[in-house]
Order: C-alpha cells, then sequence, then structure tokens
C-alpha cells in the first residue's frame, strides 16, 4: 500500500513541475530592518521544500506570509495561481503546523481535528469520516476523546499535523514542527512526514534550522541567511555544491583551501592551491569571478586515510594532530604543509581510524570532484 | 561507654526528624498562613456562627430568648416585605454583575490584546478612580444623576427634555448605574489576567483553520477565557447582594435592597435574630446563586465548542 503513492509520484515527476507557490521579490521590513529582502521562489506542485536557515534568517516570515499572517512590504505572492494580497489567512488555501503545535487545551483530539471542518457543515457522517480518516493518516485511531492535555509531545505534533491535513489544503505550512521533541522521535517523525507526504501528495512547506532535517525530508531546499535567499536546490546538490562559504559551512563541516585561478572556461575552472597543488573542477553555475582568488572546499567525510603502503591517484600527506572519538566515527584533526588550517577528516571507525595515534603522518586520499570551487 | 553509644545515634535521629518536621511542605505552609487563618477565625468564621445562632433565637425586649425556634425564618421567607426586598437584591446583583462583565470584557479585551507596550499604563489608569473614596464615588453619581444634575441639564440644554427628569436618581436603575461603575475595575482584572493567558497561536490556529475574527474569538478566546468571567461575576454578584451604603445614597424607595432591611433590624428596629436570620437567608441565596452562575457559564462554554 506504501509503494504505490511512491510510484504514482515518479510519474509525476516526469511530467513538467507546475508551479504551486510563486514569490515575486518580496520584502518585508520592520522600520529600516529587513527580515526579508528582495526574496524570489518558485515551489513546484506536490514538492516537499524546506526553508532553511539560522534563526532570524528571514525563513519564518516568508512562511507567516504564505500563510497569511503577514503581509509583504512589497512584493507578492501567490498560491495555487491567486494572487494572495487582500486574502485573509482564514481564506487561503494552506493550513499550517505550528512550532508550539497551537492544539486548543479546552477541546479534545477529535474535537481538535475536526475544528476547521465544523463550518463547512458537512453532510451525512463526512465530518467524522474525514476526521478519522485524518487520525488514522496520523496513526492516532482511537485516541479521538482524549483531552489535549493528556497527549505526549509527540501525539500533539501529530494533532496538528491531523487538524491541518483533515482540510485538504493546497499546501501545508510547517513551521519547525520537529523542534520540541527529542532526537529519537525527531528522526522518526522526519521519515513519517516524508512517507505522509508523498502519501498525500499535498506541498509541503517546511521552515527549519535544524540542516539534517532539511536534507533527509526535501525535495528542494532553499538557504536563507539575513533575510535573502542564498541558495535554491536539491539537498545534494546544496550539500555537494554549495554557492558560497555561508552555506557550506551551515551544511555541516566543510574544509576551506585558498586558491589562486589559473584558468577559467564555460564549465571548469583550473586552480593553484598549496596544499592539493593544480587542481581542475567543475564550475558551479552561479560562480561569478571576483578578482584572482577562489576557495575550495572539501567535505571532511570525502577526504580518506590510505592504510600501510595503499596509493591513490589524488593525495595529501599530514600529520594528526587532534582526534576525536564519536563513536561510530573518529574526527581526525590533520595539519598539512603548506595550509593555514589544518583539515578536518571524518573516518569511520571501522578500519581503526579511532587508534591512529595524534602525531602520526598520514596520507589522505581524495576526489578532485569532490572539490568545489567558490566564489571568495 | 555502651548508653552513650546508643543514645546518641538517637538523639541524632529525634533532631533530624524535628528538622524533616519543620522543612516539610505542609508545615510551612501551615506556619505561612496561621496569622490570616486566626485573624479569619477569629473575626470571621466566630461572628458567623454568632449570627447562626442568633436567627434561632427570640428578641424578647433587652434580653434574648435562647429557646431555638424557626420563627425568623418564617418571617423571612414569607414576609411579602423581606421577599420582594431579597428578590430586588438579587435582580440588582445579577443585573450589576451581568452589565459590569459585558463592559468589562472588551476593555480588558483590549487591553490585553491591543494594549502593546502600555498595558500596566493602561492597569494603572483604570485604577485611578479607587484613589478616592468609594462614598465620594457614590456620591458623583447623584451629581450626574440628581434633578439638577449633569445628565438633566445635559439633556435639557440639547432640547431632548423639557423639565429635568426624576427617573435618575432614586431608583433601582440608579443602583445598578452606580454599582456597575463602582466594581468595573474588579470585573476587569480577573479579565484581563485570563485574557492574558489565551495562547495567541491558539487563535492564528483558529484563523488558518478557517475562522473569521468573530468566530474565533466566540470559539477559542472566550471558551479560554471563562475562568476569569466567572471569576469576574462572582467578585461583583457576591459583594453586591449585601451592599447597603449605595441603595442608601441613590436607591431611594425603590432602590432599598436587603442589606438595609437587615441593618434596620440591628440597628433602629432592635431585632438581632430577625437581621441573623435574614443574613444567613441571604448568604445561602448568595451561595446557591454562585454555584448557579458556575454552573450556567460552564455549560456555555461547553456549547460554544
Amino acid at each position: 500500500m506504501p509503494e504505490q503513492p511512491q510510484v504514482e509520484r515518479q510519474e509525476d515527476r516526469s511530467r513538467p513541475e507546475r508551479a504551486m507557490i510563486e514569490i515575486r521579490s518580496v520584502t518585508r521590513s520592520y522600520g529600516a530592518f529587513k527580515a526579508l529582502d528582495d526574496a524570489s521562489l518558485t515551489i513546484r506542485e506536490g514538492e516537499f521544500f524546506s526553508l532553511l536557515g539560522p534563526s532570524g534568517c528571514g525563513k519564518t516570515t516568508l512562511l507567516r506570509m504564505i500563510a497569511g499572517f503577514d503581509n509583504p512590504t512589497s512584493g507578492s505572492i501567490s498560491v495555487g495561481g491567486q494572487p494572495m494580497e487582500g486574502i485573509p489567512a482564514n481564506r487561503r488555501p494552506t493550513n499550517m503546523v505550528f512550532q508550539s503545535y497551537a492544539i486548543f487545551p479546552h477541546l479534545n483530539v477529535e474535537q481538535n481535528v475536526a475544528y476547521g471542518l465544523k463550518r463547512l457543515k458537512l453532510q451525512g457522517g463526512e465530518e467524522k469520516r474525514r476526521v478519522e480518516e485524518a487520525l488514522a493518516q496520523v496513526s492516532l485511531t482511537g485516541l479521538g476523546k482524549r483531552l489535549a492535555t493528556e497527549l505526549s509531545g509527540g501525539q500533539r505534533q501529530r494533532v496538528a499535523l491531523a487538524r491541518a491535513l483533515v482540510m485538504r489544503p493546497k499546501v501545508l505550512l510547517l513551521d519547525e514542527p520537529l523542534s520540541a521533541l527529542d532526537k529519537k522521535l525527531r528522526e522518526q517523525m522526519q521519515v513519517e512526514l516524508r512517507r505522509l507526504q508523498q502519501a498525500v501528495g499535498i506541498t509541503f512547506v517546511l521552515v527549519t534550522h535544524d540542516q539534517y532535517e532539511a536534507l533527509a525530508m526535501s525535495d528542494r531546499i532553499a538557504v536563507m541567511f539575513g533575510g535573502r535567499i542564498a541558495q535554491v536546490a536539491s539537498p545534494k546538490e546544496i550539500y555537494q555544491r554549495p554557492v558560497n562559504r555561508q552555506v557550506a559551512d551551515f551544511l555541516g563541516g566543510m574544509n576551506f583551501v585558498k586558491a589562486e585561478i589559473v584558468e577559467e572556461n564555460g564549465a571548469s575552472l583550473v586552480v593553484d592551491t598549496l596544499g592539493f597543488g593544480r587542481v581542475k573542477t567543475d564550475k558551479p553555475k552561479a560562480f561569478v569571478r571576483n578578482g584572482g582568488g577562489a576557495t575550495l572546499g572539501i567535505r571532511p567525510e570525502r577526504l580518506r586515510v590510505l592504510w600501510d603502503n595503499a596509493t591513490a591517484k589524488f593525495e595529501v600527506a599530514g600529520k594528526v594532530v587532534e582526534r576525536h572519538y564519536f563513536g561510530e566515527i573518529t574526527h581526525l584533526i590533520v595539519e598539512i604543509p603548506g595550509l593555514e588550517k589544518p583539515l578536518s577528516v571524518t573516518e569511520t571507525n571501522d578500519f581503526g581510524a579511532d587508534d591512529i595515534p595524534v602525531g602520526t603522518s598520514i596520507r589522505l586520499a581524495y576526489d578532485p570532484e569532490a572539490l568545489v570551487a567558490m566564489a571568495d | 561507654m555502651t548508653a552513650a553509644a546508643e543514645g546518641s545515634p538517637l538523639l541524632r535521629m529525634t533532631r533530624a526528624r524535628r528538622n524533616a518536621l519543620l522543612q516539610s511542605e505542609p508545615v510551612q505552609g501551615f506556619a505561612l498562613i496561621s496569622p490570616t487563618f486566626l485573624y479569619a477565625l477569629i473575626l470571621l468564621v466566630l461572628p458567623i456562627l454568632v449570627v447562626i445562632a442568633h436567627s434561632f433565637w427570640t428578641q424578647n425586649y433587652l434580653t434574648i430568648d435562647r429557646t431555638f425556634t424557626l420563627e425568623n425564618y418564617r418571617i423571612a421567607l414569607t414576609e411579602p416585605i423581606y421577599r420582594d426586598l431579597l428578590w430586588r437584591s438579587l435582580y440588582i446583583s445579577l443585573t450589576v454583575s451581568l452589565f459590569t462583565v459585558l463592559l468589562a470584557y472588551p476593555i480588558a479585551y483590549f487591553i490585553s490584546f491591543h494594549g502593546g507596550r502600555h498595558k500596566s499604563l493602561w492597569l494603572f489608569l483604570i485604577t485611578i478612580p479607587f484613589w478616592t473614596s468609594y462614598l465620594l464615588r457614590v456620591m458623583s453619581w447623584k451629581v450626574i444623576l440628581g434633578y439638577n444634575g449633569v445628565l438633566n441639564s445635559g439633556l435639557m440644554g440639547l432640547g431632548i427634555i423639557d423639565e429635568p427628569s426624576t427617573a435618575l436618581l432614586y431608583n433601582s436603575s440608579a443602583v445598578i448605574i452606580t454599582l456597575t461603575h463602582a466594581w468595573a475595575a474588579f470585573a476587569i482584572l480577573p479579565i484581563f489576567v485570563s485574557l492574558e493567558k489565551v495562547d495567541r497561536t491558539l487563535v492564528e490556529a483558529a484563523t488558518d483553520l478557517g475562522d473569521g475574527p468573530l468566530r474565533s474569538f466566540l470559539r477559542v478566546t472566550l471558551p479560554l477565557t471563562a475562568p476569569g468571567v466567572i471569576s469576574a461575576a462572582l467578585i461583583v454578584m457576591i459583594p453586591t447582594v449585601g451592599d447597603y451604603v449605595t441603595p442608601k445614597l441613590v436607591g431611594g424607595k425603590d432602590g432599598v435592597m436587603i442589606a438595609n432591611a437587615i441593618q434596620a433590624q440591628f440597628g433602629k428596629a432592635s431585632n438581632w435574630p430577625l437581621g441573623a436570620a435574614l443574613s444567613v437567608t441571604t448568604m445561602l441565596i448568595v451561595t446557591l446563586m454562585a454555584g448557579a452562575t458556575v454552573l450556567i457559564i460552564r455549560a456555555l462554554q461547553r456549547l460554544a465548542r
């Protein structure tokens, strides 16, 4: 049963994607402060889209403007092809899962879920049927009579989800829905949310500051900093090909290496670095040259320790200066002659990386494909 | 040697137990409330017991006949004058609490939801009338509602009436107007507190689920502030039943309330047992009315779902 929607979805994806939400140069100012600065974005129908960024980057402001709780100072937002200007929150085809869940404390689970349906005055048991369907979707069947105050954090979250889904919105907005849950439950809910989204096929827009959450659940991610959208791409693209150091840094560890541009053409860059020598890399689409310098980035897990006499086509030699043990992995800090900052290397522990003594001289293998060029 | 060895742990244990007793929460709680508790016991519970005892006795000119009798209650409940006074008192206090809550709610709502940074300033402004004596505030209503009062001269000046109206002062409406004003602040505060406790995202959630401002107010804000409304209603209702200064000053002949009769029995009429019986009856009826109010508001709250 859960397989079927996935197949359908893949067929959907081959069709031209239709826009569900269009955000056109939206700015939101509070006096001199711009919470959102000229943001433009298209969110496609049926996709799981994440707005990712540190607190204060404007992601929640944007979400609240889509919901209708806030209005752009300039620019426009449309949902499902319909301009949203002047349409109050209660008449928008969107529903929201609030960070605090906002479960009505004076109502039980069923009444909470049925809240929005009451106004529709559905005929002949339709309301009850839809409430039960929504409760089943979030695995809360049988808990309908529970009071909101008798629920655990995870259950409250599910009620909030069911209450929004039962309205069958065009877009479901989720404002940091998992941030109040403990780590284990959060990971479980990530999987469930993703599965649910694929089953119902509704466009999900998630706001989060947790990069792993965004990477694990989304079809596409918009990374935001200081009210601006820095990059919009698939999780893989964002992680592997960040457009700048800020994005690279926000999405996990990244080693940065100073580079001099030797040659630049349409698709590739040739740069000189002190530690890695002369390297030829793909030129990112968004790369705009700024002087003769650039930055090369490589993720710690893309550097591999070479054991004994093993060799690789591309390698750098250095000395272990620090070792940090994390259970399944070990972080090695490796000083490379010529590099101003030591490289950070993540190695799984199945070959004994956790036993490499500090001070050992080692060689690291890398793939030039893993080196990503960023404009300075 | 052995005795000392046995004695000292024992001593230590009793001391430990005593410390534990002093530090236990119930003991500390009792210690904290005991001054108020004693005060209430001596000045509230004992007088009430005395009043209850008197209500079963008979006044014999200057002495009290201490044989048990229900005669006073028969008079209190069947004499038309007392029955009427009781009904009128209940009617006035119910009307006053209804109007007070109706007037106080929008004010509390405004301060809580739209008061912004000036919430405490607004609350402070509301308390300003209470800087003057209660009597002064009642007297000022006399000035407003009187024959040559502000309202009459205003209405005459506008040509709405030709001669001063006597319908404004010295009746139960005047009592209701004065009491409603006098108790407004006491109703605003509990309602304000309960409004402050309403999580604003709940209102947003209601809006998100399709409710307009009025619907979300009726379905979320109002039910959640029912406790505040109940306490406001009770805070106003209970003392106003027994108010006797206001009816005396602005009530005239038609505005007399039960407390005025009770005062007369304890004073001029010098029939303490009857006064006591009237007091006890009033107390019981107020208790019943308060209970009924709570039940009615709770029922309305359930209905709002």
